[in-house]
């Protein structure tokens, strides 16, 4: 079976971030840490079981700057048998859909059975990119999934819906699934993955060979930090200063213990 | 163009709590837009539901009624709506932003060339122009969208972001439509729906809820926090990463794939605050957050906050709590 995994880098969970510009349309990038984005590792994860049960390839497909070598890096280490860089330097701006597109293009060669990636990124969180591209791609697919087996010519996934419900859903291949996070545990990169994925082929292809001009359906206008919806108090001090003026706005203010 | 579409869900013959609050969204977009509003339901036999909308100010309520549309499949959802919209030209299409909304709205919106706003929390018109509002980076940022070019332009809002209670009554139509489906374009087959766990507790009833999120660390730091919950004879939950490695069971588990509370006092130990969160417990009379990062989404909500080390702030909590 050839699986394609799709990954992005986004900044790590723990990010200070502060905004970048007059524009105020971007976060300043110079002083942040990646990573995978952690639903994305977790179809990663997914993709490398399925082809130990039933052998094949994984490829993965991630569209960034430079600096997403690192992260196409670490997925080969991790056994990852190649991968395709989109190099694009727009990872704001570019709406979903205009990005879909270019990785449909970048697959068009590729014909895989299987395309994996996370529900949603950490970043952005549109939690579309996935759908989108099994539409562009005239592919079937499922959201949310938690577990993936094969079942006759095609496949069987358990999609996680709301309030604790679960459903099973049949498709054939080939199809495109948008993975859960938490639903298996994730594997690390051994020193021998790390000595081979220097060897591994790493396909790049610059965004223009990919991207038809088109006006995108949507525009990203500014961001900024929230404004609070509630006026909070909070208390300094040691621990145990906090700790006890805490309790006593909880005793005489709020009037809740 | 003709209006704003709120397509609304029902499973079962029932709507989803987040259904009427997407047609309040569709409302007040309507009277800010001077543009009518229209809804829809989907399903098999759907009438009833539609019929219970009748009381609600909409110009027409489409009941979509097909076999093929009794179990949701996203093919089955993406060619009805598109059949509707295009023959309805509608200008806008308003969907709350569930589980399934996730798995069908982007690829509808594909399929006509446009691309959904999802999880909408706010929302302003600029120039008679719709602006909304949706969170970045897990909560920590904010950022305004606009749609370009020709309608539709498609939305999906979040929970807790307009209120039902605010919906405008009035006499709708209801009339019933039978989209043109066959089922060899329905490619995936859904099964049964079930759940795991028994639900033993039901974090709903409890008055105070100690709720533990990935600043805990490891699942031998959990006693720190069930000491916590004792001192304040509460009920122990947690967020989803924490429920997901299995560091607590799956049905304490507070978001949006988990319970739904609204506690007289919630204490947040160590959670962040992703949205995903917030919408299962930002109804709770007070929200006490402690954390280490101070821009942390979390404290948005909170009542009362403390930036500092869960490890050091737990203990210390618990000893104020046993002086008094």
């Amino acid at each position: 079976m050839k699986i394609v995994v799709a990954i992005k880098q986004v900044p790590s969970r723990d990010s200070q971030l502060r905004i970048g510009g007059a524009a105020a349309t971007w976060i300043e990038e110079g002083d942040l840490a990646y990573e995978i984005n952690e639903p994305d590792a977790y179809a990663l994860e997914s993709g490398l079981q399925l082809k130990e049960k039933l052998t094949g390839e994984v490829v993965v497909l991630c569209a960034g700057p430079e600096r997403a070598s690192q992260t196409i890096r670490e997925a080969l280490a991790k056994g990852a048998d190649r991968a395709i860089h989109i190099e694009t330097d727009q990872p704001g701006s570019s709406d979903p859909l205009a990005l879909a597109r270019m990785m449909a293009k970048a697959l068009a060669s590729e014909k895989p059975d299987l395309i994996l990636t996370g529900l949603q990124s950490d970043d952005l969180g549109y939690g579309q990119t996935g759908v989108i591209l099994a539409e562009v791609m005239g592919l079937p697919h499922a959201s949310i999934v938690m577990n993936v087996e094969a079942a006759g010519s095609g496949i069987k996934v358990k999609r996680e819906l709301e309030d604790g419900w679960f459903q099973h859903v049949k498709m054939p291949l080939p199809a495109l699934l948008t993975i859960q996070s938490g639903a298996t545990k994730l594997r690390y990169a051994t020193l021998m993955g790390i000595k081979k994925a220097k060897t591994k082929e790493v396909r790049r292809v610059p965004a223009a060979e990919l991207a038809a001009p088109a006006q995108p359906s949507i525009t990203l206008d500014r961001i900024y930090m929230p404004e609070k919806t509630k006026q909070s108090q909070i208390f300094d001090g040691t621990a145990k200063e906090a700790a006890a003026k805490l309790v006593d706005k909880l005793r005489f203010e709020a009037r809740v213990l | 163009m003709s209006g704003i579409l709120a397509v609304l869900e029902q499973r079962d013959g029932a709507l989803h709590r987040m259904s009427l609050e997407a047609l309040a969204a569709a409302q007040q977009f309507g009277a800010e837009l001077h543009l009518p509003v229209f809804a829809a339901v989907l399903g098999h036999g759907v009438e009833p539901v539609a019929q219970a909308l009748a009381n609600y100010d909409i110009q027409k309520i489409h009941a979509i009624d097909h076999e093929l549309l009794a179990a949701y499949t996203p093919d089955g959802y993406t060619i009805a709506l598109k059949q509707l919209i295009e023959s309805h030209r509608a200008g806008y299409v308003v969907f709350p932003h569930t589980y399934q909304v996730r798995d069908f709205a982007p690829k509808l919106a594909t399929a006509l060339d446009r691309v959904l706003i999802g999880d909408v929390i706010g929302h302003r018109v600029d120039d008679g122009a719709l602006v909304l509002v949706r969170q970045l980076f897990q909560g920590k940022i904010n950022a305004d969208l606009r749609f370009e070019g020709e309608p539709p332009y498609f939305a999906s809002i979040q929970a807790g972001a307009f209120r039902a209670d605010s919906l405008r009554s009035g006499t709708a139509k209801v009339e019933t439509i039978t989209p043109d489906l066959k089922a060899e374009q329905i490619r995936t087959k859904p099964l049964e729906l079930f759940r795991e766990s028994q639900r033993a507790v039901n974090l709903g009833a409890a008055e105070i809820i100690v709720s533990v999120g990935r600043g805990i660390k490891e699942a031998a730091n959990i006693p720190i926090v069930q000491k916590l919950a004792d001192a304040l004879g509460a009920e122990l939950a947690g967020s989803r990463p924490v429920c997901d490695t299995g560091w607590l069971p799956m049905e304490r588990q507070v978001g949006s794939s988990g319970q739904t509370v609204a506690p007289k006092l919630y204490l947040a130990v160590g959670i962040s605050g992703a949205i995903q969160h917030l919408v299962g417990m930002k109804g709770s009379k007070t929200i006490v957050a402690i954390n280490k990062d101070p821009e942390a989404p979390i404290f948005e909500v909170a009542d009362y906050g403390i930036v500092g080390d869960l490890f050091e702030v737990v203990p210390a909590l618990i000893e104020a709590l046993n002086e008094g």
